[in-house]
């Protein structure tokens, strides 16, 4: 039920019933795509020369053609629920705002950014408010960054196999990157004086869950941006509008939205957000406290289900890779289930914690055949199968699902995930 | 507004102090900041002065160990050197203890920031009929939403490997001070921040007494709430992931 939801739980019945997770689900035990929910439409029209016409005018705000419809994935229509990325759908490696992956505990709160202030005080000499217009004011920086759930890929990690019907957008939709713009934190704890005996601060949101997370002092110093635009523009109010907190290659949750106070302190603050939620419990009867690090992943975003390729002969095997810890460095495809790999190309650019796009042609002879990728960090860390994974944290590990995933074509070009 | 950050030479004691916060002493408790006139003024809600912070346990995570801070200061010092271009800008207002008190609700699980009052478990369970039951199912065993009481028999801790057992307050969670501070800022649902202290700490010792950390006839204030030692306190340990060709 409800606890089960951020770590990729499987739907309640509560939430087939309400349909908001498709129809289609509850026959096959997997949540079906919302574009598949939509009620169907009649297909848009097009004229049949459009060289024989004038075309539109200009507009004030730009949209996409009548015939692209994609959709987030929504699992639930409650206050605490998320939405999904359509990884399938997307190329390159920006995922438009309207598109980004959402998570809430409480909903998204409706914030006048006139009144807006930040208050950063604690173990600092100056304890102060910043309104919007001074974090503007402040030298900006702007990075091109993955920003991911934790909890992403859980479904396909507890459930092996069961679910052969997923779309990259069910399985590990809660991970999107944007160009994130505002001002390191750094500069604002220099400003406000503080303290080297803080090790840590909390960070709370200005959402009905006032949601808190502590954070290590450590990350102010080295990424951490305050955060007010996202591609180019003012962030959406499900991303935190006006202000964020940005923590690079960090679990999303960390990255506090709708950001209204930091309070530095010598040591953390023990949240619901970091004691019941967000630990990973571990074999040896343990829970991992405070695992920010987002481990490398990739995850092939075609051919995957449900797509269908149209017959034998060449396809461009393509996906997206991450790491928390910096540079993906490798990505490598395997097309027989495993037992042989070869590189996929990077493609430009290769950033550190941001998605990047690898891709490999692929000659299809038509007959079965599983693929499979598996990214390389910088620190040489390889992506792990699901068995090392689950050696590691055990069967029902909470969070941080990196594990292989691989796909299934069968022989009429239908493809499967398959664990 | 001058910058004052501890010249070099004095990093080391800094070193020294930050090794000490390990084992707090009283006097760390509040953050004193030194206002435009240099009169201290105390920034946070502090329970009554006479309380002493009860001592947070050596192995909490998140208690930097000698070479996390060594790391802290390196970052803070490389930090600092990549903006040290950049001016003192000045921007902001300085920030009242009257403007911060208004934000400031955070409890430490050394019960810092717990206001003052008290409430008892039986006031607690007539409020969790009222507003809670819906939600939380008559002895939090969960109903719509998410269990709040049960406990793993011998207090074990099997969650990475077994899901019969829910995760709950009293199965798993290390802190009854993160209790207090979740229901008063995000609790009932449909009417958060609500609760007055009173009725946050009567809540919470009605959940504890369901989980069968409180006995019926028990109160709760700013003293006793820390003082509760949750079963599943020692079980969290730090990341020890830091990528490399090991999994963990
Ligand atoms: C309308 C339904 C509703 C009501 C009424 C309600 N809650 Fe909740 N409660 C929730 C939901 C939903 C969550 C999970 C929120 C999230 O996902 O972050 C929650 C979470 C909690 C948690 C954290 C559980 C965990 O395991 O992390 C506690 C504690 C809690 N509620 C206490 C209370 C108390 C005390 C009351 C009465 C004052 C109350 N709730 C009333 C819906 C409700």
């Amino acid at each position: 039920m409800a606890k089960n939801r951020e770590n990729g739980g499987l739907p309640s019945r509560r939430e087939l019933l309400a349909g908001v997770v498709g129809t289609a689900a509850v026959g096959a035990g997997a949540v079906a795509s919302a574009q598949q929910a939509d009620a169907p439409k009649p297909r848009p029209r097009a004229p049949e020369d459009p060289t024989k016409m004038q075309g539109l005018v200009p507009r004030p705000l730009g949209e996409r053609s009548a015939f692209e419809t994609p959709r987030r994935l929504v699992r639930v229509l409650e206050p605490s629920s998320s939405s999904r990325t359509p990884l399938q759908y997307l190329q390159g490696i920006v995922t438009p705002a309207d598109l980004h992956f959402e998570r809430h505990h409480a909903g998204i709160p409706n914030i006048d950014p006139e009144r807006y202030e930040l208050l950063i005080h604690g173990m600092v000499e100056r304890p102060q408010t910043f309104t919007l217009a001074d974090l503007k004011r402040f030298p900006a920086e702007s990075k091109l960054r993955f920003l991911e759930c934790s909890g992403n890929g859980g479904t396909a990690f507890q459930n092996q196999g069961r679910f052969p019907n997923m779309s990259p957008q069910e399985m590990d939709g809660l991970t999107s990157t944007s160009e994130w713009t505002g001002v390191p934190l750094k500069l604002l704890f220099r400003e406000v004086g503080a303290r080297p005996e803080a090790t840590w601060f909390l960070a709370e949101g200005m959402d009905a869950a006032v949601m808190t997370r502590s954070v290590p002092m450590k990350k102010a110093w080295d990424d951490a941006i305050v955060a007010y635009a996202q591609n180019g523009e003012p962030l959406r109010p499900e991303q935190g509008y006006p202000v964020r907190l940005f923590l690079p290659g960090w679990e999303g949750n960390a990255s506090v939205k709708w950001l209204r106070r930091l309070d530095l302190s010598d040591r953390p603050f023990m949240t619901r957000e970091e004691t019941s939620k967000y630990t990973d419990p571990l074999p040896g009867e343990k829970a991992r406290m405070f695992s920010f690090g987002m481990d490398a992943k990739s995850l092939i975003t075609f051919p995957t289900f449900p797509e269908r390729l149209g017959g034998p002969g060449w396809w461009e095997i393509r996906g997206i890779a991450w790491t928390g810890r910096g540079l993906i460095t490798r990505v490598e495809i395997s097309t027989d289930g495993g037992d042989t790999w070869e590189d996929a190309e990077l493609q430009d650019p290769v950033l550190p914690k941001c998605h990047v796009r690898f891709r490999k042609l692929w000659n299809w002879d038509g007959r079965g055949a599983t693929l499979l990728s598996r990214a390389t960090d910088e620190t040489g860390y390889v992506q792990p199968t699901r068995d090392a994974l689950l050696a590691a944290r055990g069967s029902y590990t909470r969070y941080h699902y990196n594990q292989i995933r691989s796909w299934r074509v069968e022989s009429d070009g239908q493809v499967f995930f398959a664990g | 507004m001058g910058k004052s950050f501890l010249p070099a030479s004095c990093t080391a004691a800094a070193a020294l102090w930050l090794l000490s916060a390990c084992a707090p002493e009283p006097s760390t408790g509040s953050a004193v900041v030194a206002a435009e006139d240099g009169a201290a003024t105390p920034v946070r809600s502090q329970p009554a002065p006479s309380l002493p912070r009860p001592e947070l346990h050596p192995g909490m995570p998140g208690l930097l160990n000698g070479a996390e801070l060594e790391a802290l200061h390196e970052a803070r010092e490389r930090g600092l050197r990549d903006i040290e271009g950049l001016p003192d800008f000045g921007f902001g207002e300085a920030a009242s203890p009257e403007r911060i008190a208004a934000w400031d609700i955070d409890i430490g699980p050394d019960g810092e920031g717990l206001p003052p009052g008290s409430g008892s478990v039986e006031r607690g369970e007539t409020l969790y009929r009222l507003q809670c039951v819906q939600c939380h199912g008559a002895r939090g065993e969960g109903s719509q939403f998410e269990a709040l009481a049960g406990r793993v028999p011998g207090d074990r801790f099997p969650f990475s490997e077994d899901r019969r057992y829910p995760i709950t307050v009293g199965s798993y969670w290390p802190y009854a001070t993160t209790l207090f501070d979740y229901i008063r800022r995000a609790m009932p649902q449909a009417a958060p921040g609500s609760l007055p202290p009173d009725d946050v700490y009567a809540l919470t010792a009605f959940i504890l007494q369901l989980n069968g950390l409180l006995e019926s006839g028990d109160s709760l204030d700013a003293e006793s709430l820390p003082r509760i030692r949750m079963p599943a306190r020692d079980r969290f340990v730090r990341d020890d992931r830091r990528g490399g060709p090991e999994v963990r």
